[in-house]
Parts: structure tokens; C-alpha cells; sequence
């Protein structure tokens, strides 16, 4: 029984070997692989690029989405990965801090924008309209209530939201399904919610922008690759499929 | 150790028993000894943390007595009333138990939101919804508090033994009498058991909150929220956040135990 397990167990271990033999055998030149790190909002547009790359370099792109604040945390704890996009330049801060970024590069920009479930049941059609109405915004801790925030100072606006969310993401969310007669989220979110949120553009939102920031990592075991990314995401190609979900540039 | 008439206690018990105790120890130990005691002594002053900490207990008591009230019944009638579909019934409630949060919050939202199922016809007659208020908070909690207080109290009054109640009858008692009289003493430390496990998952109960209410100082956000908001841009003032949470959780557990429980025995 117990040499059954050990051989189990040695099978276990071996097998991922084995099946990454195989993957770099039916590879040919130049396949690898390459993590990208990155701003939950740019979920879907480097989705997008990844299959640009992977076709143009034969190689398997792997991505993980989350807050710019924690991955961040993660790679400067050393997390590995070869490129860092982060949604707001305190984050970037962090990185370099802690000595792991390369070059870093702003390549997109995003604006609030105000959004309401498709009938607009509240009427809301300005930041003045909030008051009164059941609306929500993202929490001062996070880089979208901070921009919130400075723009509903410029305007003067002093109604109070319901809630504080977390992220853009659940603030969306509080508005597509209906418990939120009005939110703010960035262009972007606004773009990929599609006809399920009205969009209300804000004057003067550009005051406000939004950066998002691009790096290769010191921890990557292919720079080449790490660095073909981000000129990818500089590229004519790239700065399209941005400006397609709503980013400026 | 004092000498033990059954005598030694085995090694093989020792040591998976001391590798748990470190298991669940060493991550809360570092935590408090990573803590930077002036950011706490800080902390402590903050409004928000005195409101959040406040709206954390007061809603974990209102829940867990409402999780009381509505469960010690439904406990009742899992462990005494013989029906078709027990065994169901007893599954279904517990669901909440193993309920992702986020999930539990979208639930509540599809029954209770103001456009939910419930939540609409409610918020048309009355003009209250539950989202973004305390009482939204509470009810959050009722749902996942609940079963650990049901699944604990039926299990204290299944092993109080029926007989008793059996007897109560044979001299005559209601069955409602008999409820009051001796199956609800008799289940009492089962009970109170009960109430401190549901107080305290409550108390840590996060997610579906989050999701139902929102995150609004002093109406919706309690301690587990303020400490996930709070991490998003400090994490030092998070830690010393939780560190203040996991003080009150563990003098109000102690307090419980000694006082209700009975099991300081050592």
C-alpha cells in the first residue's frame, strides 16, 4: 500500500513535467509562455490581444485579472510574471518601489461616466440629478472613488450615495441589476455593460482621467517576450481595440 | 500533566492535536505580532472604526436572536415532528451553510432587492427596501447565521433524548408545555451553543453583506467590510483593523463560554 502511494505520488509530480515536454517538443522555435498581470478593466481587451499574440508568436499568454492594488502587493512580493498593467500609478509606485518594474509606460486613459438602468427609472440625466435619487459610487479607497470623488467636489455635488462599493465592477453591477437608480463607472465598464445600462456622459469628466500604466517585470524568464507585449499593446492594433472599449489615449 | 488513571495520552493524538493548534494559531499570531501598535492605539480613535465595530455587534445580536427565535422552532420541529421530507428539509436549510457569500448576497438580492421577487411589492406598499439599510445588514446575517443555529440546537435536542418529553406527556403535559418546561432546558446548553455560533458567524460575515447592502458608513458597513475596503489602499491600518475585531470576538467568546457554557473546567 505504501509503495503504491509513493509511486502515485511520483507519477503526480512527474506528469505536469512530461506534459510540458511535449508542449515545447510541438512548439518548434520560439514558443513560450508568458503571464501578464493585470487591471481587472482590461479584462476584455487583452483577452482580445492575446489571440493577436499568440498567433503572431506561437505562444500561450496567461493572464491574471484582479485590483490593481493587489497585484501590485503580489509582485512586489514576488510574485511571478512577466508584464504588470495597472489601473492607477500608486500601484505602479509600488512595483518600483520595490524594485521588480522595467520601463513603465502609460498607454490608455478612462473617464468617469454616469450610467442608470436602461429605462432610467429615477430620471437621473446629470451629476445634479443624483440628489434625491438611489445611486452609488466606489469607495474613497479605491482609485475610482477617488477620481469620483474629486469630480463631484469640482461640480459641487453634495448628495450622498447609498453605497460605498469596493470596485467599478460591483458598482456596475448594483445598477444592471436594477438596485441602483444610477451609478459611476469608468467609460469603459460602461462600454462593456452594452445595452444593459444607459450612459450619461459628465462636462468636464476629462479633468479627471484615469491613467493606466505598462511594464515589464524583473522577475520574467523571457524579457524578449515580456517587452514584445507591451509593444503590442503600444501598437497601432493595441491603442484600436482600446479606443473600440471606451479608453482614451 | 498530573498523573491520568487511563494513563498517557497517546502521541499519535499529541501531535496532529498540537500541529492544529498551530495551524489555527500561527496565522492569527504573526498577524498581531506584524500589527504596528501606534497605527492601532490610532485606529481605536477613528469614527469609522467605532461605527463600523458598533453597527458589527449591535446587527450580529439582532440577527442571532432573530436566528433564535425562527430556528429554535424550525430546530423543534426537524428533531420531534415525524414528516415526509425531513431528511430534505434538513438538507435544504443548511444550504446557506456551504453558499459562497457572494452567491448568498445575490440570492437575497433576486428575493429581496428592490426589484427582487419579495423585495419590489414590498418597496411599492411601503416604500422600504431593504438594500443599503441596517436592516438589510441584519437580514444578510439571519440568512447566513441561521443554519449553524438550527443544525446545533437540532442536534442538542436530539441527543436531550425524546423519553423525556414522552414522559412529560404520560403526567399529562401539552406538548407545547412540555416544549417550554423540558425540552428547552434540557437542550439549553445545545442552545446557547447555537447562539454563539451564530453570533459569531455574523459577526465575521462579509461577502453576502457586501453584495445585498453595499459599504455606507455607519448604516451597512461593519467591521469585515471596512477592513476589505480599508486593505484597498492601507494595509497597516487593515491589520491593526482586524486586530481590534479579533479582541472583541474573542472577550465576548470567552465571556459566552464562561457564562453559559459552564466549561471552565480546566
Amino acid at each position: 500500500m505504501k509503495q503504491h502511494l509513493i509511486v502515485a505520488a511520483t507519477l503526480t509530480l512527474l506528469l505536469p513535467l512530461a506534459a510540458c515536454g511535449d508542449e515545447g517538443g510541438d512548439g518548434g522555435d520560439g514558443g513560450g509562455e508568458l503571464t501578464v498581470l493585470a487591471a481587472s478593466s482590461l479584462t476584455d481587451v487583452f483577452e482580445e490581444l492575446a489571440a493577436t499574440f499568440e498567433d503572431d508568436h506561437d505562444a500561450e499568454v496567461d493572464f491574471s485579472f484582479a485590483s490593481s492594488t493587489d497585484l501590485a502587493e503580489q509582485v512586489a512580493d514576488g510574485a511571478p510574471g512577466d508584464v504588470l498593467a495597472t489601473a492607477d500609478e500608486t500601484s505602479m509606485q509600488v512595483a518600483e518601489d520595490a524594485g521588480v518594474a522595467g520601463e513603465v509606460e502609460t498607454f490608455a486613459t478612462n473617464v468617469l461616466v454616469i450610467v442608470t438602468p436602461p429605462d432610467n427609472p429615477a430620471g437621473v440625466e446629470s451629476l445634479a440629478d443624483l440628489d434625491g435619487a438611489t445611486w452609488v459610487r466606489c469607495a474613497d479607497e479605491v482609485p475610482c472613488g477617488r477620481v469620483a470623488l474629486g469630480l463631484l467636489e469640482d461640480n459641487e455635488i453634495t448628495a450622498a450615495p447609498a453605497s460605498l462599493e469596493e470596485d467599478v465592477r460591483s458598482t456596475l453591477d448594483k445598477v444592471i441589476s436594477g438596485e441602483a437608480d444610477a451609478g459611476l463607472v469608468y467609460a469603459t465598464d460602461a462600454v462593456a455593460a452594452g445595452d444593459d445600462v444607459a450612459t450619461i456622459q459628465i462636462p468636464g469628466a476629462e479633468s479627471r482621467l484615469t491613467s493606466y500604466f505598462l511594464t515589464t517585470l524583473e522577475q520574467s524568464e523571457d524579457a524578449d517576450l515580456a517587452q514584445e507585449w507591451v509593444d503590442l499593446v503600444l501598437s497601432d492594433e493595441g491603442l484600436q481595440i482600446l479606443e473600440e472599449a471606451g479608453f482614451g489615449s | 500533566m498530573r498523573h491520568d488513571p487511563l494513563g498517557r495520552p497517546p502521541v499519535l493524538l499529541l501531535v496532529p492535536a498540537g500541529l492544529a493548534v498551530l495551524v489555527l494559531l500561527l496565522p492569527l499570531l504573526v498577524m498581531v505580532a506584524s500589527t504596528d501598535l501606534p497605527g492601532l492605539l490610532d485606529q481605536l480613535r477613528s469614527e469609522p472604526l467605532r461605527e463600523a465595530l458598533w453597527l458589527s455587534v449591535t446587527t450580529s445580536t439582532a440577527a442571532m436572536l432573530v436566528a433564535l427565535v425562527l430556528g429554535l422552532p424550525l430546530a423543534w420541529v426537524l428533531a420531534r415532528v415525524r414528516f415526509r421530507g425531513r431528511g430534505l428539509l434538513r438538507a435544504l436549510v443548511t444550504v446557506p451553510m456551504v453558499l459562497p457569500p457572494v452567491v448568498a448576497g445575490i440570492a437575497l438580492r433576486t428575493a429581496f432587492g428592490r426589484s427582487g421577487f419579495l423585495g419590489e411589492p414590498l418597496l411599492e406598499a411601503t416604500g422600504f427596501a431593504f438594500p443599503y439599510t441596517t436592516w438589510g445588514v441584519v437580514l444578510a446575517h439571519v440568512f447566513v447565521a441561521m443554519p449553524f443555529v438550527v443544525i446545533s440546537i437540532e442536534g442538542a435536542l436530539r441527543s436531550a433524548g425524546a423519553q423525556y418529553d414522552a414522559a412529560a406527556a404520560t403526567l399529562g403535559a401539552s406538548r407545547w408545555t412540555t416544549f417550554r418546561r423540558v425540552t428547552v432546558p434540557l437542550a439549553l446548553p445545545g442552545i446557547a451553543a447555537g447562539m454563539v455560533l451564530g453570533w459569531a458567524r455574523s459577526l465575521g460575515e462579509f461577502g453576502a453583506t457586501i453584495t445585498f447592502n453595499g459599504n455606507y458608513p455607519g448604516t451597512t458597513q461593519t467591521m469585515p467590510t471596512l477592513i476589505y475596503v480599508t486593505r484597498q489602499s492601507d494595509t497597516d491600518a487593515a491589520l491593526a483593523l482586524s486586530l481590534v475585531m479579533l479582541l472583541v470576538s474573542i472577550i465576548v467568546l470567552v465571556a459566552l463560554r464562561e457564562r453559559w457554557l459552564g466549561t471552565g473546567t480546566t
